[in-house]
């Protein structure tokens, strides 16, 4: 069963010349596979990523995900989607600063308003305590290192039990011990737990690993 | 609480100065708003005070008929085309039962004839122009609050005693009247009498003071040689002053003479009047807005630093109308901060004016603490803040996530 369906995505930017970033971008994830993206540096890594998020909509072409039509919804129809559906580990941008790690890992479940304050709670503290930071929890966001930063915003990332994760190198903040963790975490919640993981990644080891390696150059996928 | 408020209220917590400038400035605003207001209710209540100390709130007389022009026949030429005052005397025709007509209103308290005769007091071979008003004087004292002004003498004596006369400080002083004198005047008619000064009062209008009397109404229906059925005025009092403009309409058809109201009666006074409320509400509108300014600059410099914040939220699901409730959220609490503030401000404020002593026949300085106008401001502070703070919430929920994550 396919979980994301891509059809000849194509995006170009006019700013400061007319440059397409994507070329006919065609492919499909399945449920519970873990994707690794690769490719050299200004490739269209991100910008692919941010369409498949649905979070860029200046795209041409056509995105399913979890077998509904995406293209051409609304703005809060498609932030509702993704508050239920997808997980974020974005490159460089990770958490609030004025929020404890701990808050910053409820949020996306507080919108979602499915739970209680107290299972949300019980399960934030579970999820820091997978990526190994149970004793981070209640200091401010802005008082971690980088790689601590980016193992909370992973686990905030998995609080809602999306049906997909996408990570924009997830692991580049990381040593080989942690990365090592994350890379155990993400092959179990895809075997075990049936959810898909798309992620970008410089790193070869960690993509080698993955179920599948999807590479880019210049906008295209080879 | 609900996660938007959570959050907007920890950047209301995490950024105290910020907020704080911000509180200050709708709190100042805010004060001044409602001590102006204040000042300015004082104020005319203080004036139509001292106009009611010598005009009612209506009057009721007989205008001059000016002659109609002579029609050759109905809608024709006219013959005759020179309009005249007709030589008609202007006493109000059975005033008695035009009394008893204008007591019939529901809005009328008082009711009391009078009969204004021009005279001269004469001093040796010198005379002093002047105007003796005839009066009931237990009812013109409730009307006008006369005994307030005695201050000589007992303007009780005039009851019954038509040879009692109450005059004015100016004119007992070119005079040197003193209680019990007597005092000659000549009316226009030429009507001489000797009276007896029983009060002399003093009013905040030296001219009134310098000319005006007061007499009974026999003894001036006597000065100009009336009988006791001729009377110029008669002076209504009504429950609520401010509808003087509407009720004297009714009273002019109900008696078929002409009935003016106070305000109509001191049109440059009321024009004087409108030019301070508008100088007053324009300056402290002015200054609210200011204040909402301030709210308006301080959430759109929390805007700009809570960019990477708000590209996250949204990314993570978070609706425009979500970003938009975390900022109001923000504003909102400025604002009701402000306006807690403010209002305890002007209480204080008040306070302290009311203390000052002016003098005068004014007093302490004329401010007391108007509940309407601290609503009005609760209700305007508020209103400037939401929009202050929906313009830059606004902004922020148009935020595109993905070109502050390219940065
Ligand atoms: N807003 C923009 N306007 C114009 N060109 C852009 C814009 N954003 C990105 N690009 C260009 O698009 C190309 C793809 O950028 P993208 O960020 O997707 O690369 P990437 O594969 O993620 O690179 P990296 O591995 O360094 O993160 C680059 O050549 C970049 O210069
Ligand atoms: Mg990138």
């Amino acid at each position: 069963m396919n979980i994301l369906e891509t059809k000849n995505i194509n995006k170009y930017f006019h700013d400061p010349v007319e440059f397409q970033v994507l070329k006919n971008i065609s492919f499909t994830v399945g449920k519970g596979e873990f994707l690794s993206m690769i490719g050299k540096s200004g490739s269209g890594k991100s910008t692919l990523l941010y369409i498949l998020s649905t979070m860029d909509t200046e795209y041409q072409g056509q995105l399913t995900i979890d077998g509904q039509n995406v293209t051409g919804q609304s703005n809060d129809q498609l932030a509702a989607m993704r508050n239920q559906k997808i997980g974020f580990v974005f490159q460089f941008h990770y958490l609030l600063p004025e929020f404890s790690c701990m808050k910053n890992v409820m949020i996306p479940a507080l919108k979602l308003g499915k739970h209680s304050m107290q299972e949300i709670e019980a399960k934030a503290y579970d999820k820091l305590k997978l990526l190994g930071l149970e004793d981070q929890a209640l200091k401010p966001a802005s008082k971690l290192s980088g790689g601590q930063q980016q193992r909370v915003a992973i686990a905030r990332a998995l609080i809602n039990d999306p049906l997909m994760i996408m990570c924009d190198e997830p692991t580049g903040n990381l040593d080989s011990k942690n990365t090592a963790i994350v890379f155990d975490i993400f092959k179990e919640l895809t075997s075990q737990q049936g959810q898909t993981i798309i992620a970008v990644t410089h790193d070869e080891e960690f993509a080698k690993n993955s179920d599948r390696i999807i590479e880019m150059k210049d906008g295209e996928v080879v | 609480m609900n996660i938007n408020t959570d959050i907007g209220s920890t950047y209301l917590f995490t950024n105290k100065k910020l907020t704080l400038v911000a509180v200050m400035g709708v709190l100042l605003g805010m004060s001044i708003y409602i001590f102006m207001n204040s000042m300015l209710v004082g104020f005319d209540r203080t004036s139509a005070e001292s106009i009611f100390k010598s005009t009612a709130h209506i009057r009721v007389y007989k205008d001059d008929e000016l002659s109609k022009p002579l029609y050759q026949s109905k809608g024709g030429k006219s013959i005759i085309i020179n309009p005249k005052v007709v030589p008609a005397s202007n006493t109000i025709i059975n005033p008695n039962e035009v009394v008893a007509l204008i007591k019939k209103d529901p809005n009328v308290t008082i009711v009391t004839p009078q009969v204004s005769a021009t005279i001269f007091y004469n001093v040796g071979k010198t005379q002093i122009a002047g105007m003796a008003i005839g009066v009931i004087p237990s009812e013109a004292d409730m009307m006008f609050n006369i005994k307030s002004t005695i201050v000589e003498g007992d303007f009780d004596k005039m009851q019954n005693n038509t040879n009692a006369i109450a005059v004015g400080s100016g004119v007992a002083e070119k005079l040197s009247l003193k209680i019990n004198d007597n005092i000659n005047i000549t009316s226009s008619k030429g009507v001489n009498r000797n009276l007896k000064v029983a009060a002399i009062f003093k009013t905040n209008n030296s001219a009134i003071d310098k000319t005006k009397s007061y007499i009974n109404l026999s003894a001036a229906q006597q000065l100009l040689q009336e009988n006791n059925t001729y009377i110029t005025d008669i002076n209504v009092n009504i429950k609520d002053p401010e509808l003087a403009s509407k009720v004297a309409p009714v009273l002019t058809t109900l008696t078929g003479y002409k009935s003016e109201g106070w305000k109509e009666a001191n049109e440059s006074l009321m024009a004087a009047f409108r030019m301070r409320k508008i100088v007053i509400t324009f300056v402290s509108y002015t200054i609210l807005i200011v204040a909402g300014f301030g709210i308006y600059n301080i959430l759109n410099m929390t805007v700009s630093q809570k960019i990477n914040d708000i590209a996250i939220l949204k990314a993570m699901g978070f609706k425009g109308n979500d970003v938009i409730r975390i900022f109001l959220t923000q504003a909102l609490s400025i604002g009701v901060m402000g306006v807690i503030g403010g209002m305890i401000m002007a209480v204080v404020l008040v306070t302290l004016l009311k203390k000052v002593y002016i003098g005068g026949d004014i007093g302490f300085f004329p401010i007391d603490y108007e509940l309407t106008k601290f609503i009005q401001g609760a209700i305007v502070g508020m209103v400037i803040t939401f929009f202050a703070g929906y313009l830059p919430a606004r902004k922020a929920a148009q935020v595109d996530p993905v070109s502050i994550f390219r940065k």
